[in-house]
């Protein structure tokens, strides 16, 4: 996937800046993609288009285990997260969603807001195109990636 | 090698005689509990994919506590689809408002957390209930409708750490201090995808209720669970709430653990996490004389009745400070009733707290005693992150119920000892 970065240089970017709670009061993801990063940039909608990349430090998505965290960005168009780091149960409910995500250290310092990133899932590759240096990152697990093709945890439970 | 408490359990639970951490285990669930904020996504999806189906409504616990009563439309709605599937699937074990309180405070109120069980529920603090040594753990809205609709969930068995607490609590000091100055010193992401163990003499010496708290607060240093080994005092608490049989499993002597963390708790002092994390701890006495405006004591870290009796025993006789508001929130309908008849009701109504029904309140900013822009509020909850119980521009400080009782007296950050 290509898209285009928005750098969040930070650790412990919690599921209650990713989406408050004060707009738990609904699961609609496109309603809920309207508040995405609110808290943390008011801006964050203007600034991003469909396919964009968020790139993080440390423990993204820590806290509360709000599933409305994956589908706020989602609905918001974010294509996937790369962090250095990921909370856990953010990491889990990626993978149940079939929601890219991509641990790679170092990678806040590596690259700038509106820089055009390629990011190689499966092969395990990450190419800042504007930059033209290539990082590697350890794939999801097998387990992860069949979740991913059967297009979530559920329907891969149902087709089993 | 031997075994620690979280490895025998899912062991057990996965039909093997042992696990080693990174193994990945599908695990049986014991209790599947929902709530009104994450269980409806959860229902949607599955009746989207044409799998409505609850694998065993005996262990399927509902309690709506986020925006009960509630606060506005879209809230009724989420609690109607709630109520609708419970009586679709003739699920007996409902709390509805009038009985409901937070519901990592019922669940084991109620007898439902029993050692040895696995318990999930789509809520990160459902750690909570490690504290009379069950494997538990918070998921998200899709796990929730697996463990729902299967009874099993993936799991990666943990790496441990073991945190044993030497020494004893210092008047003044509770285990909200403990777990305080445990994620100060670990970090937010210190137990990262880890179990926490909290064990030694610290631990035996606490009332279960005050363990609770500890276990509580195991997310907030990332940990995927809390836990400890029951003993005496976990079989009297549960004596009278459960006629069910259970296996208590116990940590081997030789068991491994990713570190051990020992901790001494005779030298620790009243703690105050400060804005934004929750590692943030100082010591109170050293905090300095910034208003606060608001006080919140409740929430499943602090919100049972010894909280409030330690709360009342401070507040009582005297008047909290002008310009000072303070709301107490009793976090389950039997916290609620057992306070009223001791008279709390009347103490905290005397200092001119406001009482509130048994929800999870003010604790997550999204229905009542939200915070405006500079707003500072000392809360005996779990979190303090931006926003979290209102304006981005607000700050929450995450206490004990006897420091959030002192300094609704002072309207500035005190140390409770002051009071004592
Ligand atoms: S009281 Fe607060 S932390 Fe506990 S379940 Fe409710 S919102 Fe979450």
């Amino acid at each position: 996937m290509k898209g285009k970065a928005h750098v969040y240089p930070r650790d412990h970017i919690n599921t209650d800046e990713i989406i408050p709670a004060r707009y738990l009061n609904t699961d609609s993801e496109s309603e809920l993609a309207l508040h995405a990063m609110e808290d943390i940039d008011a801006d964050f909608l203007k600034k991003m288009k469909p396919g964009d990349i968020i790139v993080a430090k440390e423990d993204f998505g820590c806290g509360s285990s709000r599933e409305h965290a994956v589908w706020a960005l989602r609905g918001a168009g974010v294509a996937c997260v790369v962090a250095e780091s990921f909370a856990r149960i953010f990491y889990r409910n990626a993978i149940n969603n079939g929601y890219a995500v991509v641990e790679c250290k170092g990678i806040a310092e590596e690259v700038k807001t509106g820089d055009e990133l390629d990011i190689d899932l499966t092969g395990g590759v990450l190419r800042n195109l504007t930059s033209g240096r290539e990082f590697r990152f350890v794939p999801l697990p097998d387990f992860a990636l069949k979740i991913a093709r059967a297009g979530g945890l559920l329907q891969s439970i149902k087709k089993s | 090698m031997g075994m620690n408490i979280t490895e025998k359990i899912l062991a057990a639970h996965s039909g093997r005689d042992s696990v080693r951490p990174g193994e990945l285990v599908n695990a049986k669930l014991d209790i599947v509990m929902c709530h009104d904020v994450t269980t409806p996504p959860a229902i949607s999806m599955l009746q989207k994919l044409g799998m409505d189906r609850v694998f065993d409504p005996e262990k399927v616990v509902v309690i709506p506590d986020h925006f009960v009563p509630n606060k506005d439309i879209k809230s009724a709605e989420l609690a109607k689809r709630l109520r609708e599937w419970v009586r679709k699937h003739n699920i007996k074990n409902y709390y509805e408002v009038g009985e409901n309180g937070v519901c990592h405070a019922v669940l084991p109120e109620d007898g439902w957390v029993l050692p040895g069980r696995t318990i999930v529920c789509g809520d990160s603090h459902t750690c909570t209930h490690g504290a009379l040594g069950a494997f538990s753990t918070g998921i998200g809205s899709t796990d929730l409708a697996a463990a729902i609709y299967s009874g099993e969930l993936w799991f990666r068995v943990p790496e441990t750490m073991r945190f044993v607490l030497n020494g004893s609590l210092p008047q003044g000091v509770y285990s909200k201090d403990v777990i305080l100055d445990i994620i100060r010193l670990v970090g937010v992401d210190g137990a990262l995808y880890k179990a926490m163990e909290f064990t030694g003499p610290v631990v035996d010496a606490l009332s279960v209720e005050a363990r609770f708290t500890i276990a509580n607060m195991a997310i907030e240093a990332g940990g995927k669970s809390g836990i400890m080994n029951p003993d005496e005092k976990t079989l009297e608490y549960l004596r009278g709430r459960t006629d069910q049989p259970f296996t208590i499993y116990t940590s081997d002597p030789d068991a491994g653990y990713a570190e051990t963390i020992e901790i001494d708790c005779s030298s620790l002092e009243p703690m105050v996490a400060y804005p934004h994390l929750p590692s943030n701890g100082r010591k109170a006495k050293d905090a300095g004389p910034e208003k606060i405006d608001q006080v919140y004591i409740g929430s499943c870290t602090n919100g049972r009745i010894e909280d409030l009796r330690i709360a009342a025993e401070i507040l009582r006789g005297r008047k909290i400070a002008e310009g000072t508001r303070c709301i107490v929130v009793p976090a389950s309908t039997k916290i609620w009733r057992q306070a009223m008849k001791e008279g709390l009701f009347d103490i905290f109504s005397d200092a001119k707290c406001v009482v509130s029904s048994p929800t999870c309140g003010a604790c997550l900013g999204g229905y009542m005693g939200i915070l405006a822009a500079g707003e500072r509020c000392v809360s005996t909850t779990n979190r303090n992150f931006v926003g979290r119980m209102g304006s981005p521009q607000s700050e929450v400080y995450l206490a004990s119920p006897a420091t959030a009782a002192a300094t609704a007296l002072t309207g500035r950050i005190t140390d409770p000892r002051e009071f004592m």
